[in-house]
């Protein structure tokens, strides 16, 4: 190892990365630039908007608030990690498109990896209940209607076997 | 054509790139040979620059040039203005345009000083600390009221007195009919500043390719060609050797509307000075000061009325407030001035500004682009004038609404597009009857709000009306072209950041062309793709270019007629085309596939007759002369918490009509993302400044965007009164939520208070709980 620098072995949506970063690279820089995951998007660098969200060890977390080396030995899910067989998309993002969730899609990776990890925990949320997880995560475009009714349509679809109802 | 798609709630074509990570941003490009650029900015609003020492930063490992004002050579200079004022007799107008890089003198925070380009932006921005710059400081002038008076220091030393620019428009004659007003009521408005704070920042890539001669440019622009023709401009190069694209685009709202963002134009030219590609992307900081932000008006204005509630005429003098620079022009006050009018008859209207520089970042325009300031102040002074009249506030408005048959309607005022102000067409009665009927205003001033006030509960309601204009010239143009795979591509010059482009176009599209939505590529924002156009701002992408998607598309149609025609032989009237293909009526098998007929239009042998063109394929460009008017009414019913003054909004209720709907879920998307950032503008969004011209919050920790908590359920409806302007009678809808949000959310507040009971009025925007606390402590002493 050079010194100074560090050797990172993390799995991102279930494949193995090694990389030699420098400690100070932060892990959303890592996983855009290192990884080429540009999925994961960067709006605020200090941990306000949420868009750079991603799944720690099935935890949703600010990339941007963390270091590379820290990933080391954790799992990664990312939004690219979302979608099933290389190509269905997740209940989850089937209905941000039925329910128009999204606009400039900025925003949106890090809502879904919000939103994921908070419909595993809660399966038939209510409209508050969205309202308050969805609180970290901003969004200029939407008003956030349409990302509740998103949410509120996955929560049903996956309730009935995440077939389309 | 069929309506089979527009009209219809169709889902989008782009969200599939989006939702799974594939959408490239400008920020997701990587090239091999690219290095990275970071901005050093002054940390002065106003100072001298005594002395820059880039000897350092250039020693440090990884740094690959430092570029300051003195290394740009010819390149250096004011950009140009990007809107040129008005014609209006009698208008000042002092030009004075940014610069790539600051020379001699900086004049807000966060202005460009010097650009570090290394291997990566991390040590970019290392460098950034070893650039020595002594600056000598000036006097600042922060304050827009004290930078217009004369004895204030000067941003530009050859402006007395700050002076950007004068505007006097005059409709009637005020002076005549004041003194016969049963009412004059006068107030004094102030809007402060805040910001569209897109989620994505801005961001330049650039690739000179030495062999070819040709510059690539990817950037975060709202108007990608307006900034291909600026950049081969300044850099000396054919338009044809620069390709600007903008890619998905995340946000804009008018913050990336600017042309000739310093940065747009050194990370190009240090691409071709080092013979690499070069990346700079915006940091949320830097954004803050050196992005364009807007708001920032004084208003002494003055409403006369009849004692029936009769608008007799309005008198306005206001400051604006136009940051260290004015390369926009006009357009942020010339709306303010026109927006005033309203949907009402106001038969007499003098109205004067007085553009100011100030040591602040530049205002241009953002989302609703001056009308806030301009609802504001015409709709809060008939609400005082309601109350001192003893007329209900729904009923003032009624009143005085420009009757339905009176269209098109003439305000004579020059408008932000040059023309005369002129509304093109209008229902404003029914639009307030129906959201009157949503809320059911009228039970709840007379039930429901007496019963909740005798509960000891400050409820209150608010009703705002408001027109807008949209779609504005010049003009847009589209290129609809039919594939020999079946495919259509519709390409047109008007960039997307989030407007739906990908999906209306091909609505529009599809439905003249018999093929589904999904079968249609929209290719937006490429310069190499579509060469002409203006960009998207001022609620202009689907009436502009929408028209003009809608002229090619039914020039399509009629070649794939004439072809077909001649293929069948049969006459054109017996022709079908719908399903991807084109059949003989009567005889459906006797077919022929969009593609294959294409093909027939594109031969390899045999000859194009002279006077057609070969392929299915049309470009055509739409250009209005003068703007249409959209028109709509908010309401909502609020609870202030008397102990914390967090306002809770419990009924939100929009009625709207921006004509012909191509997708009603994309325009109440457009409508809920407008009213959540008006409710940020009233409430939770205000860039601080202190005297010197330092902003105090600037980090999204402290300067509040709504969050999903503080944005409530709305409920929305439409009224239709196509738009005379264009042939699909489409009106614009992107700025229509955001502009009535700030008199809405002061009259509702101020109703549940109580607050004209002690004889305060609120008149500014944005508030704040702090800010309601001190007004709800004020009891005016007259009363």
């Amino acid at each position: 190892m050079i010194e100074g620098l560090f050797t990172v072995t993390t799995s991102v949506n279930g494949s193995p990365y090694t990389r030699v970063v420098e400690p100070r690279l932060l892990l959303s820089d890592f996983l855009r630039h290192e990884l080429g995951l540009t999925g994961t998007h960067v709006g605020c660098e200090h941990g306000v908007c949420g868009a750079c969200t991603i799944l720690f060890d099935g935890l949703p977390m600010r990339s941007c608030l963390m270091f590379a080396p820290q990933a080391h030995g954790h799992e990664i899910v990312t939004v690219e990690g979302l979608v099933a067989d290389g190509d269905r998309l997740h209940p989850l993002q089937e209905a941000f498109r039925d329910a128009h969730g999204l606009q400039c899609g900025f925003c949106t990776p890090g809502i879904l990896m919000t939103m994921k990890a908070f419909l595993d925990e809660h399966p038939s949320p209510s409209e508050a209940e969205i309202r308050e997880a969805l609180s970290g995560n901003l969004c200029r475009c939407t008003g956030y209607q349409h990302i509740v009714e998103a949410v509120t349509l996955a929560a049903t679809r996956i309730a009935g076997g995440g077939r389309k109802s | 054509m069929t309506n089979r798609y527009v009209g219809s709630p169709v889902k989008r074509n782009e969200d599939r790139a989006l939702l799974t990570g594939r959408g490239l941003f400008v920020d997701d490009i990587s090239l091999p040979d690219m290095v990275h650029a970071a901005v050093l900015r002054s940390p002065n609003a106003h100072a001298r620059i005594v002395r820059i020492d880039v000897s350092r930063a250039l020693e440090r490992d990884g740094v690959v040039a430092v570029i300051t004002a003195d290394d740009l050579g010819d390149f250096w200079q004011t950009v140009p203005l990007v809107v040129p004022p008005p014609p209006i007799d009698g208008l000042v107008f002092n030009k004075r345009t940014q610069v790539p890089l600051a020379k001699d003198k900086v004049r807000h925070v966060g202005e460009a000083v010097a650009l570090v380009v290394a291997e990566s932006r991390y040590v970019a921005e290392d460098a950034l600390n070893d650039i020595g710059v002594d600056y000598e400081p000036l006097p600042v002038a922060a304050d827009l009221e004290k930078a217009a008076a004369g004895d204030a220091p000067r941003v530009h030393d050859d402006v007395a007195g700050n002076v950007a620019a004068q505007v006097h428009q005059v409709k009637g004659d005020y002076g005549a009919v004041v003194g016969r007003a049963a009412k004059v009521v006068k107030r004094r408005f102030v809007y402060d500043h805040g910001m569209a704070q897109p989620m994505e920042t801005r961001g330049v890539v650039a690739q000179w390719d030495a062999k070819a001669e040709r510059l690539s440019v990817w950037a975060t622009t709202q108007a990608p060609t307006s900034l291909r023709n600026g950049l081969a401009d300044l850099l000396g190069l054919n338009p044809v050797q620069v390709r600007v694209i903008a890619p998905f685009v995340g946000g804009g709202f008018g913050a990336k509307l600017l042309m000739y963002y310093p940065e747009e134009l050194l990370v190009p030219w240090a691409a071709i000075k080092l013979g690499c590609s070069v990346k700079w992307i915006e940091d949320r900081g830097e954004h803050f000061l050196a992005t364009t932000q807007e708001r920032g008006q004084i208003h002494d204005a003055e409403i006369a009325l009849a004692a029936d509630g009769e608008i007799l005429g309005i008198k306005d003098v206001f400051l604006h407030d136009t940051g260290a620079y004015n390369p926009y022009g006009l357009t942020v006050p010339i709306n303010s001035q026109c927006q005033i009018l309203g949907p009402y008859v106001v038969p007499n209207y003098d109205s004067a500004f007085t553009a100011v520089f100030t040591n602040k970042p530049i205002v241009a325009p953002y989302r609703g682009a001056g009308r806030q300031h301009g609802v504001f102040v015409i709709e809060r002074l008939l609400d005082i004038a309601a109350r001192e009249l003893g007329i209900d506030r729904t009923e003032i408005r009624r009143r005085n609404f420009i009757p339905a048959d009176a269209f098109p309607f003439g305000n004579e005022i020059i408008f932000q597009d040059f023309a005369p102000l002129t509304y093109d067409s209008g229902n404003y009665a029914p639009i307030l009857d129906r959201l009157l009927e949503m809320i059911d205003y009228w039970r709840f001033v007379s039930e429901e709000q007496p019963r909740l006030r005798a509960e000891g509960k400050r409820v209150g309601i608010g009703v705002v009306c408001y027109i807008e204009g949209t779609g504005i010239g010049p003009y847009e143009g589209a290129k609809v072209q039919i594939q020999a795979n079946g495919r259509v591509c519709v390409t047109t010059g008007i960039g997307t950041q989030g407007q739906s482009h990908y999906t209306s176009f091909a609505q529009i599209a599809a439905d003249h062309l018999g093929v589904n939505v999904e079968d249609v590529d929209v290719i937006t924002g490429d310069t190499d793709q579509f060469y002409w156009g203006a960009g998207t701002f001022a609620s202009r992408g689907a009436v502009v270019a929408g028209n003009a998607v809608n002229e090619a598309a039914e020039a399509v149609h009629q070649k794939i007629l004439s072809v077909a025609a001649e293929h069948f032989g049969c006459g054109e009237d017996k022709l079908v085309v719908e399903d991807r293909q084109v059949s003989v009526a009567g005889d459906p098998g006797n077919a022929i596939g969009l593609g294959d007929l294409a093909r027939k239009a594109n031969p390899m042998r045999g000859a194009v007759q002279p006077g057609i063109e070969p392929g299915l394929e049309a470009t055509r460009y739409f250009g209005p002369e003068s703007g249409t008017t959209a028109s709509g009414a908010h309401a909502m019913i609020v609870e202030v918490d008397p102990e914390t003054m967090m306002v809770d909004i419990k009924n939100y209720v929009v009625v709207h009509d921006c004509g012909t709907v191509i997708n009603p879920l994309v325009v109440e998307g457009q409508i809920h993302g407008g009213v959540a950032q008006g409710i940020g503008n009233a409430f939770f969004e205000q860039l601080l400044f202190d005297d010197q011209g330092q902003l105090l919050n600037a980090t999204l920790v402290d300067y509040l965007i709504p969050t999903s908590l503080d944005i409530p359920h709305m409920t929305l409806d439409h009224t239709v009164t196509p738009s005379a302007t264009n042939r699909m009678g489409i009106k614009g809808v992107g700025e229509a939520g955001a502009i009535p949000v700030g008199p809405l959310f002061a009259q509702a507040v101020e109703d549940a208070l109580e607050l004209p009971s002690r004889g305060v009025d609120i008149l500014e925007i944005p508030l704040s709980p702090n800010r309601l606390w001190e007004l709800n402590q004020t009891t005016r002493p007259d009363h």
